[in-house]
């Protein structure tokens, strides 16, 4: 059997796995097709949210991110699991306990304010759909890269399946679908990992291996990485070589963006109790932390991997021949990927190797004089080709690649559906029924959210193809809008008296002082060239428009206080809504008032 | 759904050691992630563990552990809040 018919027959049966379960948990009622009924167990709801989490950039990105940059990158890790505790300490056990559907119906209630909490929707609508293009564009590649079609056809491909399951399935559909491919994909993450890791260090678990003892060469790993990378001038993988105030505020943008988005806060309306709101953040952590433990072993043994493949006698050797590229099966990942255009390499000087070293060091420059090189001649290696190669650079079964593709593809089709679910409430629940039609039959909302759903997969497939930017930066801006909108107006209703002035006031400075600063870097309304700025140089010292949410959410604090403090104090019953929300009790009769 | 004056009183009283135990919680969350992890990693460098040193454990590996272990201990400590304060459910 080709490899091809291995893809597929892993990818299709897969697909056929999650189908199956969204028409056998088909939704009934509108509670059911926006919380799973309040039914479902914490630790099969911290497996649900753990795949909604766990998307292409997290699946597919994320380690190659991490193996090319190295210790700077961590960022990612830290930042997207430390979200989680702010979740659990500061919002999911009492946006449980205050008992309705929507994140941004709290703010509106809260606030008590139909101005807030339309604020709230389009701030919700804006990050969920700038995420949800990022996916699509995964979607897009993985599906293109293992079907061995068009990017373009696999996208569309792609956007029928998630609209056939979270359209028909609901919630309920989302859930269960979601724990399957959670063990989809966190298998194809693993299982090459330790293969892996069993190769280069002899050690079985990656997260241990990554401190382990590099078997060939007796040294300890990361000893050994950051060796062998500054011999050919690139920078030491475990030394710190970025801006720290740039990483703290895109450590901390990610976090705080983590407990602003929608559709991960959402997973805590579907537990029966508040006790259980908090335990459900911990096991989704646990089932995140599988995989982001792992992660940076990925990293780095591909690092080490790579490396080594393009020196085979070391790097005071002779590099890799063109024609070992071409003969030795060990390099057949090399042609298979240069066909996607993600991966080059190109004979410069003409002396039948390929050297790759960092023609941009000085001491390397000296040596490429005197050796007659003429540049790097790995021309070009995307960062996000790294662990869909992985299995294939260290030359694993054929069922193992076919796995990780199915991995892939179940990682973003999870977030895709889940973040369509959170617009399409947004859209029927808070715009239809909350504002502009409140006496909407059931039924009508149900058909008023599908058809959110159907035309937000339309626009999303459409950015898709033609995306805003590079799928991490368009992901980044979503974190950004959250952690500069939601996450503080949240924060601020549980946790102080803030009025409705002082909440409007804060998510729009936040919201829109966040997004001109992306903008003044990406190019607005990210048409190419309308830049002002380039990350390489912002606007503001160091900061980065990836970190810059971070510093919105602070604006928002600032000015949601100010405000709040020169304007009226909330009335009794707000008083007492907060007060009621701080407690459990009570939150079984919340929910059944609804 | 009216509280009693009493109800009121347990129910303040229960918030306060709430917020406590989240701002100690979230000083540990920082410390193990933006200290460790970032700003006092050079302090850490002298610990060396499996061929690097501590602070790179802590920004790739220990500050996730921790964060799993501070958030498996609020439920435990606020279940147990819930029941002393008896504003629990069933």
């Amino acid at each position: 059997m080709d490899q091809f018919t291995i893809n597929l027959l892993f990818v299709g049966a897969s697909f056929a796995l999650y189908i199956g379960i969204a028409v056998w948990a088909r939704a009934g009622s509108t509670s059911e097709f926006y919380a799973a009924g309040r039914g479902v167990h914490p630790v099969t709801n911290g497996m649900a949210t753990a795949a909604d989490w766990m998307s292409a950039a997290s699946f597919i990105s994320m380690a190659g991110l991490i193996a090319f940059t190295g210790y700077d990158n961590s960022s990612f890790l830290m930042g997207w699991t430390g979200g989680y505790v702010l979740l659990a300490l500061l919002l999911a056990p009492y946006l449980r306990k205050f008992g309705k559907f929507t994140v941004s119906e709290f703010i509106g209630d809260r606030f008590y304010s139909p101005t807030a909490r339309l604020i709230a929707v389009i701030c919700l609508i804006v990050a969920s759909l700038t995420y949800v293009i990022g996916q699509m564009t995964g979607v897009g590649v993985a599906f293109g890269r293992f079907l061995e079609v068009s990017n373009t056809l696999g996208l569309l491909i792609g956007a029928v399946v998630v609209f056939a399951y979270a359209v028909f399935g609901g919630m309920k559909g989302v859930t269960y679908t979601q724990v399957a491919q959670y063990v989809v994909l966190i298998t194809a993450y693993t299982i090459p990992a330790v293969f892996i890791s069993l190769q280069v260090t002899g050690n079985p678990l990656p997260m241990f291996g990554l401190f382990s003892e590099h078997t060939a060469s007796g040294q300890p790993l990361l000893e050994r990485l950051d060796q062998i990378v500054d011999e050919l001038g690139f920078n030491e993988y475990t030394v710190h070589h970025g801006d720290t105030l740039n990483m703290v505020l895109f450590t901390l943008s990610l976090m705080i963006g983590t407990a602003g988005l929608p559709h991960v806060i959402m997973r805590f309306f579907t537990v029966p109790r508040v006790a259980d709101a908090r335990w459900s953040a911990g096991w989704a952590l646990v089932f995140i932390a599988l995989l982001y433990l792992t992660a940076p072993a990925v990293g780095a043994m591909a690092r080490l991997n790579i490396t080594e493949l393009m020196w085979p006698e070391g790097t005071d050797g002779q590099a890799v021949s063109v024609e070992q590229i071409a003969d030795d099966p060990e390099y057949d990942w090399m042609a298979t990927w240069q066909t996607t255009g993600l991966l080059g390499w190109e004979d410069k000087n003409g002396d039948g190797r390929i050297q790759y070293y960092n023609d941009a060091d000085a001491d390397m420059q000296a040596r490429a004089e005197e050796e007659g090189w003429e540049g790097n001649e790995l021309t070009n290696f995307n960062n996000d080709i790294l662990v869909l190669a992985n299995p294939e650079i260290a030359n694993l079964p054929g069922w193992v690649i076919g796995l990780v593709a199915a991995g892939g593809i179940a990682a973003a089709l999870s977030t895709a559906a889940g973040l369509l679910l959170a617009i399409s409430s947004a859209v029927s629940h808070d715009l239809v029924k909350g504002r502009f039609k409140p006496d909407i039959s059931e039924k009508g909302e149900l058909l008023s959210a599908r058809i959110a759903m159907a035309g937000s997969i339309v626009l999303a497939s459409y950015l898709g193809l033609n995306p805003p930017g590079f799928a991490a930066e368009t992901v980044a801006l979503a974190f950004g809008i959250a952690a500069a909108s939601i996450f503080p107006a949240l924060m601020m209703g549980i946790f102080t008296k803030v009025n409705n002035h002082g909440a409007v006031a804060g998510m729009l400075t936040g919201l829109i002082v966040t997004l001109v600063y992306i903008f003044l870097h990406k190019g607005w309304l990210f048409v190419p060239d309308t830049n002002s700025f380039t990350d390489a140089d912002p606007l503001l010292g160091t900061v980065k428009s990836t970190a810059f949410g971070a510093v919105g959410a602070m604006l928002n604090f600032i000015v949601a206080f100010t405000v709040s403090k020169m304007t009226t104090p909330i009335p009794q019953e707000v008083d007492d809504l907060v007060e009621s929300v701080r407690v459990p009790k009570g939150a079984a009769a919340a929910a059944a008032d609804h | 759904m009216a509280l009693t004056e009493q109800e009121k009183e347990s129910a303040r009283a229960y918030w306060k050691t709430n917020v406590r135990i989240i701002l100690i919680s979230l000083v540990i969350w920082a410390l193990v992630s933006f200290g460790f992890g970032i700003l006092l990693r050079p302090m850490l460098a002298g610990i060396s563990i499996g061929g690097t040193d501590l602070g790179f454990w802590f920004a790739q590996q220990g500050s996730i552990l921790v964060f799993l272990a501070l958030i498996f201990f609020y439920a435990w400590r606020m279940n147990k809040l819930d029941a002393e304060h008896g504003v629990g459910e069933e």
